[in-house]
């Protein structure tokens, strides 16, 4: 970060006449507010945690259920939004495809911050079941900031409500910023990305 | 049935069919005569669905087998129409005009085994892999462990099973080891 | 109301703070309502307020363009017009608001006003929703101005005035004084008019949550998002004071005005769990059809009887 060049992005992957059309800054770090105020935000985070509706596995069928009458996730707080822009938590349903990833990386990078991301079933974890298959990626955090796994083929209802409890919790007592993370090891992240989604024909960071 | 698969034979010189089932059958065919064929029992004898098309990799013949499955509404018959190709340049007269929905599958075809269909529709683009740069994924001398293993990141500390051996020692345990 | 500029903006201030704190938890708690009504917990009725403090609290937020950041604060200026011109609560000296001859038409022009202002910033923000949910909104809202228009004729006939804290006077000593009750077409006619104005099912059509998923707002996130959620309540609870001060009689007191708000809003709520939503061309089919003659009726009948 030293110099002024190193700050741009190259943004390869786009042709010559569309470049000038994105932005090509860095995501940068935030520091928090002040000790009550990140405090009391904090916890309004924590109690309105908007979830974006994109389903990108066979985990998408179990977050039907937390929305009807029985599991109600509405009572903590959780609704669906269906723009990542306006959402705040990304549940990426498990397993995920090269070409699914790509979408997920914009959808993520258009999200805006602080954002959370809680991977469903082993598939994310390991590669689950579909570990030697030819599109199906092995660890997620090797390509976004996964704040809580929740174990399972497929997790049921209770345990993404376990989990979105305990994402509660870790963002009140400040435990988990995948933002900032994100941009820290922002190089590592893109290279990992890069490395399997062949056609990058997209800005570097798209927001 | 039986009469109007021998009229199929005698009209194409189609190899000897083979079936399981009263109702489906299945008939290689020279890969020149198959547009006629196909033509023919779509228009004539009433096999107006296609199904879908598959394919088969046996690199131990050097050869591509594709399966045009069509069916008949009517009478509840399906016919299984085999195409032998060559593996080393797999080209495969395209039948986009009888069913528009045969694009799709020769975009897959194309993308899974790499299997040229001239003049076939969008046959270039990319389907479900996006920038694919290895052999077809579907072939089978591609070896998709060993790519996933190089590509995707494996998380260490993974444990693997033969899942025939593995059952066999859960369910029925040797006797002998238990003592 | 004879005092200082000062006080006057303090009593302002209060006025608009108390409409959009009530009229964000009039929202959460008709979601509790629903919630209770389909057998679970529902969100918190303050759910609403985290919502906006979130919201507010995001680190980045990205512009489009000028009429993009203006957007929303055309809304809430619009928001805003609208609630200032109508008395909250009447003879009150804070929640009076202001007054003057002919703030009936002027609160019908704000009523409009917001929504253009969205329009223009939801288009700049180049998502094709927006573009839909715009056109399909302005669409509507022609439509049901109309029977709006036609009620509003009718009562300003019967009343002989346009000033509503004078419409409000006049209504005032008995629940039989009010226009419900002295001009029932004009009523029945502005209150389908509200349905279409509240934007609830069956006339959701502008934010269609499977067709369009949010519509206009696609693009709105973060602090400008929070900006139209603000707006949201003060809006709402504007609407409702003004069919309030219109049709039933106003309010003396809070209490009184907390109650009937509550209840016309509740129409709302059980019009919209009745019924699916309509496609665009039917609802504006039917407020140019039966309310439209029932609002023509109402000025027939107010003007010639």
């Amino acid at each position: 970060m030293e110099n002024k060049d190193k700050m741009k992005l190259a943004n390869d992957g786009l042709p010559e006449h569309e470049k000038p059309l994105f932005c090509d800054a860095r995501p940068q770090t935030y520091k928090p507010l002040g000790k009550y105020v990140e405090k009391f935000l904090n916890w309004a985070r924590a109690n309105s945690l908007w979830i974006l509706g994109y389903g990108t596995g066979c985990g998408a069928i179990e977050l039907r259920p937390l929305m009807t009458a029985r599991f109600d996730m509405f009572r903590w707080g959780l609704a669906p939004r269906p723009t990542p822009r306006q959402a705040g938590v990304f549940v990426i349903g498990g397993y995920m495809s090269v070409k699914t990833l790509k979408r997920v990386i914009r959808s993520y990078e258009q999200m805006q911050g602080p954002k959370f991301v809680i991977a469903l079933g082993s598939c994310t974890i390991n590669g689950g079941m579909y570990w030697d298959s030819y599109n199906t990626i092995n660890r997620l955090d090797h390509y976004l900031p996964v704040d809580i796994y929740i174990t399972g083929c497929m997790p049921r209802p209770e345990a993404l409500i376990a989990g979105f409890n305990k994402l509660k919790a870790m963002i009140k007592a400040q435990q988990t910023d995948g933002q900032n993370e994100y941009a820290r090891n922002f190089d590592w992240y893109k290279a990992n990305q890069k490395k399997i989604v062949k056609d990058w024909n997209m800005p570097d960071y798209n927001w | 049935m039986k009469e109007f698969i021998e009229k199929l034979i005698d009209k194409y010189a189609i190899k000897p069919m083979h079936s399981r089932h009263a109702n489906q059958v299945f008939l290689t065919i020279k890969q020149d005569r198959l547009p006629d064929a196909l033509t023919w029992l779509r228009d004539f004898a009433g096999y107006t669905h296609l199904a879908f098309i598959t394919a088969v990799d046996y690199p131990e013949i050097e050869k591509i087998q594709l399966t045009y499955m069509v069916h008949n509404y009517q009478e509840n018959t399906d016919i299984g129409l085999r195409v032998l190709l060559d593996r080393r340049q797999p080209e495969m007269i395209s039948v986009h005009h009888l069913w528009q929905h045969v694009a799709t599958y020769q975009r897959e075809l194309h993308e899974m085994f790499g299997i040229d269909f001239p003049g076939s529709p969008r046959l270039k683009e990319n389907f479900a892999l996006e920038g694919w740069q290895d052999v077809p994924p579907m072939r089978r001398d591609f070896d998709t462990k060993e790519y996933a293993e190089k590509t995707y990141f494996p998380r260490p500390g993974r444990e693997t099973h033969d899942p025939r051996e593995y059952m066999k020692q859960k369910l029925y345990p040797d006797p002998k080891e238990e003592k | 109301m004879e005092h200082g500029l000062l006080i006057s903006i303090i009593y302002a201030f209060i006025s608009l703070s108390v409409a959009t704190i009530w009229g964000l938890l009039l929202g959460g708690i008709m979601m509790k309502v629903v919630a209770r009504a389909h057998g679970r917990f529902g969100p918190p009725f303050w759910q609403p307020i985290i919502d906006i403090i979130k919201n507010n609290a995001r680190r980045t937020s990205i512009s489009h363009g000028i009429m993009y950041f203006l957007g929303p604060v055309f809304r809430i200026a619009g928001g805003m017009g609208t609630f200032l011109f109508i008395p909250f609560i009447y003879g009150s000296m804070v929640f009076g608001n202001f007054s003057f001859a002919g703030d009936l038409f002027l609160v019908m022009y704000f009523i409009f006003f917001g929504q253009l202002g969205m329009a223009l910033g939801a288009g700049e923000s180049g998502h094709p929703y927006s573009a839909i949910g715009v056109a399909r909104g302005l669409s509507q809202m022609t439509a049901f101005e109309l029977p709006f228009a036609l009620s509003i004729i009718s009562i300003v006939i019967q009343y002989g005035t346009l000033n509503i804290t004078s419409i409000v006077a006049a209504q005032q000593g008995g629940i039989l004084h009010w226009t419900l009750f002295t001009n029932p077409l004009a009523t029945i006619a502005a209150l389908i008019a509200l349905q279409g104005m509240n934007m609830h099912n069956p006339f959701s059509i502008v934010i269609a949550p499977q067709e369009i998923p949010i519509g206009p707002p696609t693009e709105y996130h973060s602090n400008f998002l929070g900006l139209l959620q603000t707006n949201r309540g003060l809006f709402n609870i504007a609407k409702l004071a003004l069919f309030m001060n219109l049709y039933f009689g106003g309010a003396t007191n809070l209490f009184s005005m907390l109650i009937k708000t509550f209840g016309i809003y509740m129409i709302t709520v059980i019009v919209g769990a009745s019924f699916p939503r309509f496609r665009t061309e039917q609802s504006i089919r039917f407020f140019l059809g039966v309310p439209t003659v029932i609002g023509i009726l109402a000025v027939l009948v107010t003007g010639y009887f």
